[in-house]
């Protein structure tokens, strides 16, 4: 056959393309999450009227405090392009400092929704009163779950950076968080549309 | 310290658990003093439990699967038993909170813990090698996937001997399953080992996915591929589309449970059907998940042992994507008696009963590629016979379920039981044997012992219509399922028939276990020497048996559909090539083994609330990931003097044996 | 010791026998007593046979095949090639397209026509009855005698009976197989069922879904008889010892099971109502409410919901 004659030119299968499957692959999954985040939202789709003796959202959504949210997630996916480039660009110290920002960023989101839930929780309006509120807090809940783990891959990462410097393997990887952060973006942009801005009118 | 775990959260005053756990663990001592005394743990260590290479995984999922098979069906000879006993006012021997942990324990056995592992097993043994690939696209991956589904098995296992398990029925609808009804560890139990096999699964189908798409040979063009390998493909897509959704389903379940929430209560808004949606949702598509890969075993026996070409190839595949869409908008059949209307209804329905279609076709191509063949009768075309007229027998039945009007008398029935037993024994159990004995050559390189494998066979067959026929009459006879114990004189002689197919399904288990026994003892006598004992068609039987770590040692190149018999017929197969190169692995990672471990301390900690255990869990997996990440020793270069000697010790018993195997003279 | 062999292998194939032939009496789906079973059991029927016309085909073929084609045969025509052929793979699409398509008609016509919700069609005013799932028993309440009864159910024949159907406990299923349909009883949500039972006699239901410890007792006879035994049995039951009121409710509804018949001689106004709106999943949504106080008995804010639960989850 003609493995002989071709042999040369695939020595390496699977070796030198190994970034692309692993981009590829990390797509892949994204889908799989999308089912789960597109699983979570039917469930408050099916839910959200079901407001027992709890507020409707109505009530309890404040939506400047959730637009600086927002904002704060979105500025941090344009940081983390911006880390993106300057991966392309080699510069390793700049890569570092936009992942930092985007980190912070990032972290800021995390804490006004833990803010925000505690708030709710404290004044009685927690995920066990209704089930209107345990699809709300376990919606946007697990979004926020994935942007923390997002920050410990990010931290991660920069110090993945910082030792190892940009190597095929590192940069694979930023690929893939970067990715991941947009996707989470995305996600969080139905969330404010379907659950806050749906859910104040 | 220890959360809800006290003394008596052991079952010390069941005799039968009793027992059952002590035998267990005189095996695992038994296993542990063998492999000290063999001083077996390095190779153990180093050539199993934390190798990356696609066949061990495979070899070892089977392997739980197996042991797994063992102990979903004492589970089910002990239901039979007691049902033969438990008539007219007798409590037969088994309680109803000990009864109904065993058949939910049953069904998410069989489903989770045996058919799957046995399909995933198949998937990584048989893929790589079908589409010319050196391993799956991510192998380190791969064995946290197996490692965590190790963990599904281990908590399921302890569930045995350390509390209760779930007792709810193999979907755990709540309210039943709820907090309120059920305050025991048991539905937690379900919920861990569950959740965490079914990341490990979702992880499974991302790997094949990207493995059958990146990673084919060059030439193999999508519709040149094998079709275990098509199934193989929809299969995982399913996976990748319905398992995510299991974890939701959880999930939320889960939050019910521990922190009082209300997505499935009966209180404060809570909507149980919208759990049995989102069961079913992955459900139904996770009976298609089991079967298409089954359906793609049948193809490959049928075509190799016909020695002919599969009959309408295209019209396969297509068959079989279509089942996998349609799998994903069926999933009401299971509960039109939820009162959803009738044109929701009819629905679903009708959209149940359009997979017949393919389904059909698939039978029909099977039987035109017997017809003008030469069949040779082995155990895995036996497998094959028997499944399509089983199976055909089934999927009838099935449709009968699917007319909404008959499913209104038919519902929860035995005639149910039968039904779903007569597709999955006949379908998925028979494909999963077939495959078992055609691939394990490749595997071991050596034969099975073809008497005990057709003894194993009739075993089955005749146990199956033994043991499900009965069920299907007493389905008519107004008999439900999860019954433990009745008064209705007419069902007994029923019960007890059915109790006795499974005693005969037994020795067909049994047989396969001496099959195992024989065919090592004589392995010396069935050596395949030739890499390819079956004058087999596709790609993993180009190469030696059992096949060299890197599996190929230049990238074949695929010009035809069944490409090792277009080359064989070309006269170019079994060529020693003239020279070798340098090939790239991956090593080995003890990362999946530790991932695991700390999993089993996540889950058992979760279904006790001991939460220290917890977070000492957690912190261990992340350290595990981190240490992993900063790890670059992580693959490596097989030397050309390695491949040289390797391939040429093949290349030597090869020309050495020519003359046996006819269709290997033509070198 | 051959003869002995025989004789045993008589015995049992006589005993076989006699267990497929005796049994069709106790065929209770093949044995309806009512429109909705025999509907059902002709459903089966036709099916059954409509698909018997290519399974039994695909059987024969399947032996005949790999036996005419066996390796040893070497008369038989071997084209290792062949792997196409139009006419047959035409064939093979059309004939399920066909059957399938004739089943299809058959389900969408018998789907709508054995709806559990729809009113059966007769002269007779419809009897109504309340069943409330309970752990393990039924509770059947009679709204216009204004009696109750546990694990007992008396209907008059020829009187089409309308119920409505919910738990005050887990998930259960309402089964009469020889009248007909079954429906799950959920708690917080109404779901109906119609049946009719045009001969006296004593029918066994159940519930067909798994309920926990005491599902296997949870079972009741349904006594199908004339009028004018029904309004004897009424009668009966209102000179029973005990009404049903919240006193005695709250013993009920505590888990019990093999329940004994018991007769409540009246009830409190509205308690099936309350059952429902006990587990209120949805009593508190607004609209909900409204429909309650508007209707009381038809709790159309449940299937409302349910409707909901339903088409959100098509839409995934």
């Amino acid at each position: 056959m003609s493995t002989e004659a071709l042999h040369h030119a695939h020595d390496d299968h699977g070796h030198h393309d190994a970034g692309a499957t692993k981009v590829f692959g990390f797509w892949i999954y994204i889908m799989t999450d999308c089912i789960i985040f597109a699983t979570l939202f039917a469930t408050y789709a099916v839910l959200h009227n079901n407001i027992a003796t709890g507020p409707s959202g109505k009530e309890i959504f404040e939506l400047p405090f959730v637009l600086i949210e927002t904002f704060l997630l979105l500025i941090s996916s344009f940081t983390s392009g911006i880390s993106m480039l300057a991966m392309h660009q080699g510069d390793k110290a700049k890569v570092i400092k936009w992942l930092i920002i985007t980190a912070l960023l990032g972290a800021g989101f995390v804490a006004m929704e833990i803010y925000e839930f505690h708030h709710l929780i404290e004044e009685g309006i927690g995920p066990d009163k209704s089930a209107f509120l345990s699809s709300f807090f376990t919606l946007v809940g697990t979004h926020g779950f994935h942007v923390s783990c997002g920050l410990i891959w990010m931290v991660v990462m920069m110090f993945l950076v910082s030792k190892q410097g940009l190597s095929d393997t590192n940069k694979t990887r930023l690929t893939c968080l970067s990715l991941f952060w947009h996707f989470l973006d995305i996600v969080w942009i139905c969330v404010f549309t379907v659950v806050y801005l749906m859910g104040a009118m | 310290m220890f959360g809800k775990l006290t003394l008596d959260s052991f079952p010390f005053h069941e005799p039968i658990i009793v027992v059952t756990v002590s035998i267990i663990l005189l095996a695992g001592l038994a296993v542990v003093a063998g492999l000290t005394y063999f001083q077996k743990w390095g190779y153990l260590w180093s050539e199993w439990l934390t190798s990356v290479d696609h066949k061990k995984i495979g070899v070892m999922y089977i392997f739980v699967a197996m042991l797994m098979l063992v102990r979903g069906f004492a589970d089910a000879i002990m239901m039979r038993t007691q049902l033969a006993l438990a008539d007219a006012g007798n409590a037969g021997y088994l309680p109803p909170e000990h009864y109904d942990q065993i058949f939910t324990a049953h069904g998410v056995i069989m489903i989770i813990f045996m058919a799957m592992p046995f399909m995933i097993g198949l998937f990584n043994i048989v893929v790589p090698l079908q589409i010319g690939a050196r391993d799956v696209a991510f192998p380190f991956l791969n064995s946290v996937s197996f490692w965590l589904f190790v963990v599904g098995v281990v908590l399921i296992n302890l569930s045995l001997g350390i509390g209760e398990f779930a007792r709810t029925g193999w979907l755990a609808y709540p309210p039943l399953s709820e907090a309120t009804y059920s305050p025991g560890v048991g539905v937690d139990y379900y919920i861990w080992a569950l959740q965490i096999s079914g990341i490990g699964t979702t992880l499974t189908g991302v790997n094949f996915f990207v493995t059958i798409m990146k990673m084919r040979a060059p030439g193999m063009r999508l519709m040149q591929m094998p079709v275990f390998t098509w199934t193989a493909l929809c299969s995982n897509i399913i996976i990748m589309g319905a398992f995510p959704m299991l974890t939701v389903a959880l999930a939320l379940l889960t939050f019910d449970r521990y922190l009082g929430m209300h997505f499935f209560t009966n209180t404060a808004g809570g909507d149980p059907m919208l759990y049995v949606n989102l069961i079913w949702a992955w459900g139904h598509p996770e009976v298609y998940i089991l079967i298409l890969p089954a359906f793609g075993v049948f193809s490959e026996v049928t075509a190799t042992f016909s020695t002919k070409r599969l009959f309408a190839y295209s019209s396969m595949v297509y068959a079989t994507a279509a089942i996998a869409v349609l799998s994903f908008i069926v999933w009401l059949h299971h509960f039109f008696t939820m009162g959803s209307g009738a044109n929701v209804n009819a629905f679903f329905g009708i959209a149940t009963m359009i997979i017949a279609i393919p389904t059909g076709v698939k039978i029909f191509n099977w039987l035109f590629t017997m017809y003008r063949g030469r069949v040779q009768f082995n155990a895995p075309i036996l497998w094959t016979i028997g499944f399509m007229i089983t199976f055909s027998i089934g999927g009838m039945t099935g449709v009968l379920l699917a007319v909404p009007g008959a499913d209104f008398l038919l519902h929860n029935s035995l005639f149910l039981i039968a039904h779903f037993h007569n597709v999955i024994i006949g379908g998925v159990v028979f494909g999963y044997l077939a495959g078992f004995g055609y691939w394990f050559p490749k595997v071991f390189g050596f034969t099975l012992n073809d008497k005990w494998g057709r003894r194993a066979f009739w075993g089955w067959l005749v146990g199956f219509y033994v043991a499900f026929v009965p069920l299907y009459i007493l389905g008519f006879m107004g008999m439900t399922r999860r019954l433990n114990h009745y008064d209705n004189p007419a069902w007994h002689p029923y019960l007890v028939v059915a109790a006795i197919g499974a005693f005969i399904i037994l020795g067909g288990i049994l047989c396969q276990f001496i099959q195992l026994y024989v065919s090592i003892r004589d392995r010396k006598d069935n050596m395949d020497v030739t890499g390819d004992p079956w004058n087999a068609r596709t790609l993993e039987w180009s190469i030696s048996s059992p096949p060299p770590f890197y599996n190929f040692a230049h990238m074949p190149n695929v010009e035809d559909l069944d490409a090792h018999w277009d080359n064989k017929e070309k006269g170019i197969a079994y060529k020693r090539p003239a020279s070798f190169e340098k090939i790239h692995m991956p090593k080995n990672a003890a990362a999946g083994v530790f991932i695991g471990l700390f999993s089993v301390g996540l889950g058992f900690g979760l279904i006790w609330y001991i939460w220290w255990m917890v977070i000492l869990s957690a912190a261990g997996i992340l350290a595990t990931m981190i240490v992993r990440a900063f790890n670059e020793d992580v693959d490596y270069y097989v030397q050309v003097d390695e491949v040289a000697r390797i391939e040429n010790a093949h290349h030597d018993v090869l020309e050495k044996n020519a003359s046996s195997h006819p269709f290997v003279t033509q070198v | 010791m051959k003869k002995k062999t025989c004789l045993s292998l008589m015995k049992a194939s006589g005993l076989l026998a006699a267990l497929f032939l005796s049994g069709c009496d106790d065929w209770v789906l093949m044995d309806p007593k009512g429109p909705i079973g025999q509907s059902g059991k002709s459903l089966i029927l036709t099916a059954t046979w409509l698909m018997l016309i290519v399974v039994v085909p695909v059987i024969i073929m399947t032996l005949v095949f790999a036996w005419k084609y066996r390796a040893s045969n070497k008369n038989a025509t071997y084209a290792p090639k062949w792997a196409h052929s139009h006419a047959i793979e035409v064939v093979v699409w059309f004939i399920p397209c066909v059957i399938i398509g004739v089943l299809a008609l058959i389900t969408w016509k018998t789907t709508h026509e054995l709806d559990p919700y729809k009113p059966l069609e007769s002269e007779v005013k419809p009897l109504h009855v309340q069943v409330v799932a309970l752990d393990w028993k039924w509770l059947f309440i009679y709204p216009e005698q204004n009696i109750a009864s546990v694990n007992e159910l008396a209907i008059p024949t020829g009187t089409p009976i309308a119920f409505d159907i919910t738990s005050a406990s887990v998930m259960n299923a309402f089964f009469i197989p020889q009248l007909g349909s079954q429906i799950y009883a959920m708690a917080g949500m109404n779901t109906k069922l119609h049946l009719l039972a045009d001969e006296p006699g004593t029918y066994m239901g159940m519930s067909a879904n798994y309920s926990g410890s005491g599902f296997s007792g949870m079972k009741f006879d349904t006594l199908a008889m004339s009028t004018t035994d029904f309004n004897a049995w009424v009668e009966k039951v209102k000179a029973a010892p005990q009404p049903l009121e919240k006193e005695q409710y709250t013993e009920l509804v505590k888990p019990s099971e093999a329940n004994p018949v018991a007769h409540f001689s009246s009830v409190e106004s509205n308690l099936y109502q309350s059952i429902l709106n006990s587990y209120g999943s949805y009593c508190q949504s607004p609209s909900a409410t409204a429909l309650n106080s508007h209707e009381a008995l038809n709790s159309k804010a449940g299937e409302e919901a349910q409707q909901v639960s339903m088409n959100v989850a098509s839409e995934e």
